[in-house]
């Protein structure tokens, strides 16, 4: 007796709810678009945070509202975007290419150090540290915080201990630029080619007893440059990207340090005036520094 | 069984902690003795808490000792002064016992001056209204001497709604090495009496507890010779024990009260200052005089001749270590204790108002800490038994390892943790935990700002 009445009335409870369920499905049906799930398919699905959504499935649902242009996406390959954007029927957006830069160029063969760092091997530990043991207070430390932040492999460390970014690989997802506590990294489209590598903010050639590569605000650059594109800030040349179509090779030619770089097609063209730094190896620490 | 209860809960002191050796036995012992002036003295603006003082003098000038030199940039700012009677030399980028080159006064002394200081405008704290003492306060440059470099004037104001019954004088110096504290009780009791009323005074407080730790009872004397029996002032000594110069465990050994998380000493109605900075306060505040030298205790087994100075501010530690008996490297250098201290990547860095002790150590000393390996977790939790946050330091190892520092905020309160060490300290992995917790704080706090300025 027990036992049947227990079956009927889980049975019926079971019988009952799913009543309810079915009733729920339909009334609070919420119609999404097939496509949705469709174009999050077709997305790389790495949820880097790149084009500017949180997340592909977020990109996938702009993309069909019509919010975003598919072309936003940085690490689908061009193939992919542009079929996406045939699945939407919508006109693929010319994207420029976006990349993180270093603003340094002071390896360990070129920067001085001041002291030796021997705690944990991460910059941001190394700043907390008494900024680590390079001379620059600006410069990077070479302990790979970008490398290890970066989802795509496409920041490798140099010989000399500075992080080298692959433009193939680099998606622009901004993950470097938040792990460097210097702040070396940001992202520029890839027409940017005139490029200054330093930061130092130090005075004239006091930056010389640093580094050698270092901007020493000099203002060559400025004088051979078209008028405004580049202007001296606080002891460092800045180009305003806002000219950047009156941008040639002309303004990097004399500058004394090849602070001031030409960037294309991965390879980076100092001018010819810039000093020529032969020495592969570290420079030795100064232990009176 | 109340009293049984209470025996629980360890009166008199706070729970877990660490005791490192203690190594004070260089430089307790040695009177204060002053140091000569460097040629040069280096300035800079921000050395305190706060936003940069503004500099009020230009190249060439020439300045007095003792006159102001910066001025306060706003209410959480402090003026500075010239340590020395010289020409300013120039105003630029030095490198700081921080790291960042930050703006700095260089000032060139006159080696023939007598360097004295006239600056001398007599003041009379006894009645004087609250208000008008926080502005004098903040017109000493008077910052936190602990460490901290907190402006005391900021501490002076709390919120309205808190009401300070009692002023809390820490002076544990719970630092191995570091005899600053502690010389400045020993030698100058009558100050710190003096500040300590003026800061009464300022607050509206009742009492006053001068707290120290078992190891100072030289000091406890000295301190109680020069106050009446019944007096709103008391000394008291509590169990020496790591980190009970933390203001949160000083609170809790003195008053037997938790501060409560995320809030300031004055939401229990504590004001909780360091001696040194309340001694200075009595020397400074009947003159109208500004900080313009401070005790530092430079010690360790690097340098010949330990002691504790009273340095000009602004001399430059190369300076000091030359006269001193000196001849290792960068490499060895401390600013600060070693628990709490951070290392000196530069020789050129001057003396702060914050820095209370220099600790130079030895090449085969680091030797042997570069031969030591970190090893993985083992889950044994001697930081849970040492943390006197009573946070869990080992869940919050592992998740900053995988980069998960929200977690470690929303979850497991990482914004209490105040950085004492003990965790690094007892980890037998040898897992640097305080590290991991600056580099979470430090790029939560980055996240914040950025989030600030995308708001904006």
């Amino acid at each position: 007796m027990s036992l049947t009445g227990a079956l009927i009335f889980m049975g019926g409870l079971g019988l009952a709810l799913a009543v309810i369920l079915t009733l729920a499905n339909k009334r609070l049906f919420v119609a999404e678009d097939p496509r949705i799930d469709d174009v999050e398919e077709m997305l790389p699905k790495t949820n880097c945070g790149a084009c500017g959504s949180p997340g592909c499935r977020a990109f996938a649902e702009a993309c069909v509202a019509g919010e975003v242009n598919p072309a936003k996406c940085t690490v689908s390959p061009p193939e992919m975007t542009a079929f996406i954007a045939d699945y939407l029927g919508v006109e693929l957006g010319d994207e420029e290419k976006i990349v993180a830069r270093l603003a340094c160029a002071g390896g360990n063969h070129v920067a001085r150090m001041r002291s030796q760092y021997s705690g944990m091997q991460s910059c941001r530990a190394a700043v907390a540290a008494g900024g680590g043991g390079k001379a620059c207070s600006w410069g990077c430390l070479g302990l790979a915080d970008c490398e290890q932040s970066c989802d795509f492999d496409a920041i490798t460390m140099d010989r000399n201990g500075l992080p080298v970014v692959d433009e193939e690989k680099c998606v622009a997802c901004n993950d470097c630029v938040v792990a460097c506590p210097l702040n070396l990294f940001s992202l520029e489209p890839v027409s940017h080619r005139l490029w200054v590598a330093c930061k130092s903010l130090a005075e004239g050639d006091e930056v010389l007893a640093d580094c050698e590569v270092g901007c020493t605000g000099c203002a060559r650059c400025v004088a051979d440059a078209p008028d405004g594109l580049i202007t001296i800030k606080n002891n460092l040349a800045a180009v305003d990207y806002s000219k950047n179509a009156l941008a040639s090779k002309l303004p990097i030619q004399r500058c004394p340090t090849g602070a001031i770089v030409w960037l294309q097609d991965s390879t980076v063209e100092k001018g010819a005036a810039a000093k020529r730094i032969l020495r592969k190896e570290p420079l030795p620490l100064d232990p009176t520094a | 069984m109340f009293d049984f209860l209470s025996f629980l809960r360890k009166r008199g002191t706070f729970s877990h902690g660490i005791h490192p050796a203690e190594n004070k036995h260089y430089t307790a012992h040695m009177p204060i003795k002053r140091l000569p002036f460097a040629p040069e003295l280096v300035l800079p603006l921000s050395q305190h808490f706060g936003a940069p003082s503004e500099a009020i003098v230009h190249p060439g000038q020439e300045v007095v000792r003792g006159e102001p030199i910066a001025r306060a940039n706003g209410f959480m700012s402090v003026p500075l002064h010239a340590p020395a009677t010289g020409r300013i030399k120039r105003i630029e980028l030095m490198p700081t016992a921080k790291g960042p080159r930050t703006p700095s006064v260089i000032l060139e002394v006159y080696p023939g001056d007598s360097q004295e200081v006239r600056y001398d405008f007599p003041r009379d704290y006894t009645t004087m209204e609250p208000k008008d003492i926080v502005k004098a306060v903040q017109d000493t440059g008077l910052v936190g001497l602990g460490g901290a470099a907190f402006p005391t004037h900021v501490k002076l104001s709390p919120p309205k709604e808190h009401k300070v019954h009692t002023v809390l004088l820490n002076g544990c110096e719970c630092e191995p090495f570091l005899t600053t504290d502690h010389r400045v009780m020993l030698e100058y009791p009558e100050d710190l009496i003096r500040g300590t009323k003026i800061l009464m005074r300022a607050l509206g407080a009742e009492r006053a507890i001068i707290g120290t730790e078992q190891n100072k009872m030289d000091a406890v004397e000295a301190i109680r010779a020069h106050l009446p029996a019944d007096g709103p002032i008391d000394v008291r000594a509590v169990p020496t024990k790591y980190p009970q110069g933390a203001e949160k465990m000083l609170a809790k050994a003195l008053m037997d009260v938790e501060i409560p998380s995320g809030n300031f000493p004055s939401s229990v109605g504590l004001g909780v200052f360091n001696v040194a900075s309340t001694a200075e306060l009595g020397a400074l505040f009947p003159h109208s005089q500004g900080v313009i030298e401070r005790v530092v205790t430079v010690t360790g087994p690097g340098i010949e001749k330990p002691g504790n100075y009273m340095v000009p501010i602004g001399t430059p530690i190369r300076f000091i270590l030359n006269r001193l008996g000196f001849g290792g490297t960068s490499n060895c250098l401390i600013m600060g204790g070693p628990m709490m201290g951070g290392s000196v990547s530069s020789l050129d860095v001057p003396i702060t108002k914050g820095s209370g002790g220099l600790l130079v150590l030895t090449e085969q000393i680091l030797e042997q800490q570069h031969e030591l390996s970190t090893h993985p977790c083992i889950s044994c939790a001697q930081c849970v038994a040492a943390c006197p946050m009573h946070l869990n330091p080992s869940q919050l190892g592992k998740l900053a390892y995988k980069h998960r520092y929200d977690d470690m905020r929303s979850d497991f309160h990482l914004m209490d943790c105040f950085e004492c060490g003990c965790c690094s300290y007892v980890c037998p992995s040898g897992i640097p935990l305080v590290q991991y917790f600056r580099i979470a704080k430090s790029s939560l706090r980055e996240k914040a700002a950025r989030e600030r300025a995308a708001a904006s």
